[in-house]
């Protein structure tokens, strides 16, 4: 074969490869860009929640609907979100006697023997979708992390079930699925908020006490609620930059 | 090292074969770490997950989807003290039903359980919040006897 | 609900980490341990412990071996664990330390060992036949330069190779101490010493662990035991436990000192659920009475069957104060609600995934490796001289 030739096939031949294999590239490039359910843009959103204790009533309508929307198991430690009831005596604000029977599934039996002068009130809990998250910076292999809308969300496909984000967490709010030993937690009803609906616990709060929120959203009540009442986190001193925004915390409240 | 000391050779041995584990791993981590992991724009993650978790079916249809084909209950209710509520906080999960309102029907509702969950009387609910003892204030009856669920006080003055 | 009192979270009904992860930073802990103290003899230049420089480096890959295997069984997704060297989370200690692991286990340990015992792999290879020709050829890289030059060659690199696995080891058991410390949510694990403490307390129990095994497997060779290598370890166990117990108490008397909100709860818990494993087990039976029993040692003359008895007993002792230091840490974290409102029990199983019985198995098999590897290799000083000279003795005759 002649030197033109030979030439010639070889050049051919590395551009075949070449662009065989940049298609290739490309494809699995293309592949990896994910859809947004179709007008949801990822940054136009921050996620957060607004919790009034003044107007939760402990009816425990939360907590059912979060199991029934996220089909969380009705087994003791599988919560996304729980109510505790909190007696305080006013004479020994320290001790509070807390108590969450099945997380306020069934809601809460009127309490027998109330001493006198003892302040009860209920609070919800849930995934505070920190901003500083510390359980997402335990994460080994990246399988729970923050998205940019600011919904702290669980890889269920890369966990490995090493439980270092359930330690991490200060508010408890993470536990193992049994059934796919990976961890699980309130997501923020993560498919639904995508989907312009708003939360399973907002949608069934009866006294609005619970409320969805998004920072981003100039619209949103959550401003001037903000604005207008003294607004308090959850163990602030961890400085986990919770999204949780609660009216009303008492300082006994753990 | 001893200038001229050729006996290196084992060295040589044991520095390729760790040159040759390295680079099967970087191979290897090409293969399988996902192309949409660790994306501009997202983070530590992979971005396709998202996607994943915003797949899940909906239990709950949301108060709008009610309202399309029950508009007249809205109306009610908006005139009474259960209009801040959701259907749904009453009547359960209904997608399905606002999926396919033929053959999917809601569950029928046992007002003394249902009303009950809020409005027993209970320390820990906020001052002005309605609450009774539920023997005293209508013995067994139901409390839908009495009550407009959509409506709660009309006819009561109120 | 049953083994709680007071308050908990609705999801910190079970521990997280059970007995495995108690037995992960106690295995690490004595690989650190074992090599900080084969490298008195090849850094430090301590004679002394000649006698007791390999075993300790193999007791080192043994039980190195080993540790991945209880987290292996902890783990949701064990598969899944590769995934910690693909897409590691340089942001998450737990990542870094899979690195750290292999980075100690391949570039220090087996490299280490290679260049240490390479003439002597060599020397089997040569003189033996068959399979075992071809497998110590394998171990060998079937080089068999073992002349004057290699060897200096190899004594230099394993030199280098020690200097460098000193801080590897202490990055290595520092680095778990660090997972635990840096858990701002969890006061009973979160401080700057838990590193340090790891660290030391690791040391400790590396050291008493050759110890142990030494004379253990003098005794089993029906050899001397040479006192001077043991009175040296000993004496070097015994300053190590005064730095470890000191850094421990320090950690203790400045909580109590401090008495902040986390105390009100972990007090009550060191009086009540772990007052046995904490101040019984721990402080007292694992710590005290060791550090008494080498401290006497130091300063009295005694005979030498009673040195060997109390040498024996204060690293038993030893090693059953350091697990109860990890059970105390691990566990005991864990015992107390977040809510600094109550408390729980930890319940370990049985012949489950997670419980005593596969426990137990972790514990053993490090031993059962490294008799394996005292086989393959050639551990004690003079031994394959010796061989070598009894069979050309056999053949003159």
């Amino acid at each position: 074969m002649d030197q033109n030739r030979r030439n010639f096939l070889a050049q051919t031949g590395k551009f075949i490869m070449l662009t065989g294999a940049a298609a290739v590239a490309w494809d699995s490039i293309l592949a990896g860009t994910p859809e947004r359910a179709s007008n949801y843009k990822l940054t136009d959103h921050w996620w957060a929640m607004t919790i009034d204790v003044d107007r939760c009533i402990g009816s425990g309508n939360c907590v059912r609907a979060c199991k029934q929307e996220n089909d969380v198991l009705n087994e003791p430690g599988n919560f996304r979100t729980w109510v505790e009831r909190y007696q305080v005596r006013t004479d020994d604000p320290d001790h509070p006697v807390v108590d969450s029977p099945n997380g306020g599934y069934d809601g809460f039996e009127p309490i027998t023997n109330l001493a006198e002068g003892t302040k009860v009130f209920f609070v919800p809990k849930m995934c505070n979708h920190c901003a500083h998250s510390p359980c997402t910076q335990v994460c080994p292999v990246g399988a729970t992390f923050e998205s940019p809308d600011g919904v702290v969300l669980v890889d269920k496909k890369r966990c490995l079930g090493c439980r270092y984000c359930v330690q991490a967490c200060p508010y408890g709010c993470r536990f193992i699925d049994p059934r796919t030993n990976t961890v699980d937690k309130c997501n923020l009803c993560y498919h639904r908020i995508t989907r312009g609906l708003t939360t399973a616990c907002t949608e069934v709060c009866p006294t609005g006490a619970r409320r969805l929120a998004d920072l981003k959203d100039p619209n949103d009540p959550v401003h001037e609620f903000l604005r207008t009442h003294k607004v308090h986190v959850l163990k602030p001193q961890m400085a986990t930059g919770s999204k949780c925004y609660y009216n009303g915390l008492d300082g006994s409240v753990r | 090292m001893d200038r001229g000391n050729r006996h290196y050779g084992h060295v040589l041995r044991v520095a390729g074969l760790f040159l040759f584990g390295f680079v099967a791993f970087v191979i290897v981590r090409q293969v399988l770490v996902p192309p949409d992991f660790n994306l501009d724009g997202y983070g530590f993650f992979r971005a396709g997950a998202l996607d994943e978790i915003a797949a899940r079916p909906i239990a709950y249809a949301g108060q709008a989807t009610c309202v399309e084909c029950h508009s007249d209950v809205q109306d009610t209710r908006a005139k009474g003290a259960h209009a801040p509520l959701h259907c749904e906080a009453c009547h359960g999960a209904l997608a399905k039903h606002a999926d396919d309102p033929e053959n999917v029907k809601p569950a029928t509702l046992n007002p003394r359980r249902l009303c009950l969950t809020c409005h027993a009387k209970m320390a820990g609910k906020y001052d002005g919040f309605p609450q009774v003892e539920a023997k005293e204030h209508a013995g067994d009856d139901a409390c839908t006897s009495c009550h407009n669920p959509h409506h709660p006080m009309d006819g009561m003055g109120g | 609900m049953h083994g709680v009192e007071g308050y908990i979270y609705p999801n910190e009904v079970e521990l997280q980490w059970s007995v495995l992860i108690v037995l992960y930073p106690f295995l690490t802990g004595l690989v650190a341990g074992a090599f900080i103290l084969a490298s008195l003899e090849r850094v430090f230049n301590v004679k002394a412990v000649r006698p007791t420089y390999r075993l300790a480096l193999l007791t080192a890959l043994a039980f190195l071996l080993v540790a991945p295997l209880p987290l292996q069984m902890h783990l949701g997704h064990p598969e899944r664990s590769f995934e910690m060297y693909l897409t590691p989370h340089r942001e998450s200690a737990m990542a870094m330390f899979g690195f750290v692991y292999l980075w100690y286990l391949m570039a220090v340990l087996v490299l280490e060992i290679w260049f240490d015992f390479r003439k002597d792999l060599v020397r089997t290879w040569k003189e033996s036949g068959g399979l075992k020709k071809k497998f110590y050829g394998l171990l060998s890289l079937w080089s068999d330069d073992v002349s004057p030059e290699a060897l200096r060659l190899d004594d230099r690199l394993g030199r280098i190779l020690t200097i460098v696995g000193i801080p590897s080891a202490f990055l290595l058991h520092g680095y778990v101490g660090f997972i635990f410390g840096s858990v701002k949510a969890n006061p009973w694990w979160s401080t700057p010493l838990m590193p340090v403490v790891f660290l030391f307390s690791a040391i400790v129990s590396g050291i008493a662990l050759v110890l142990l095994l030494y004379m253990a497997l003098c005794r089993i060779r029906k050899v001397a035991i040479d006192m001077a290598c043991v009175d040296t370890i000993a004496s070097y166990l015994f300053y190590a436990f005064l730095v470890d117990f000191s850094l421990e108490m320090l950690d203790l008397v400045h909580r109590l000192y401090e008495a902040d909100e986390s105390l009100k709860a972990l007090d009550f818990m060191v009086h009540t659920r772990l007052f046995v494993s904490q101040i019984v087990l721990q402080i007292v039976v694992g710590t005290l009475v060791p550090i008494g029993l080498l401290a006497l040692t130091q300063v009295v003359r005694l005979r030498e069957p009673i040195r060997r008895g109390m040498y024996v007993s204060a690293g038993l002792l030893t090693l059953l104060g350091i697990f109860a230091m990890r059970w105390n840490v691990v566990i005991g974290g864990q015992l107390f609600s977040k809510s600094f409102l109550g408390y729980t029990t930890y319940k370990m199983g049985f012949a489950t995934r997670e419980g005593l019985l596969p426990a137990l198995v972790i514990m053993v098999l490090p031993f059962v490796f490294l008799a394996v590897l005292l086989r393959i290799f050639p551990t004690w000083p003079g031994e394959r001289e010796e061989a070598h000279a009894g069979a050309t003795e056999a053949a003159r005759a």
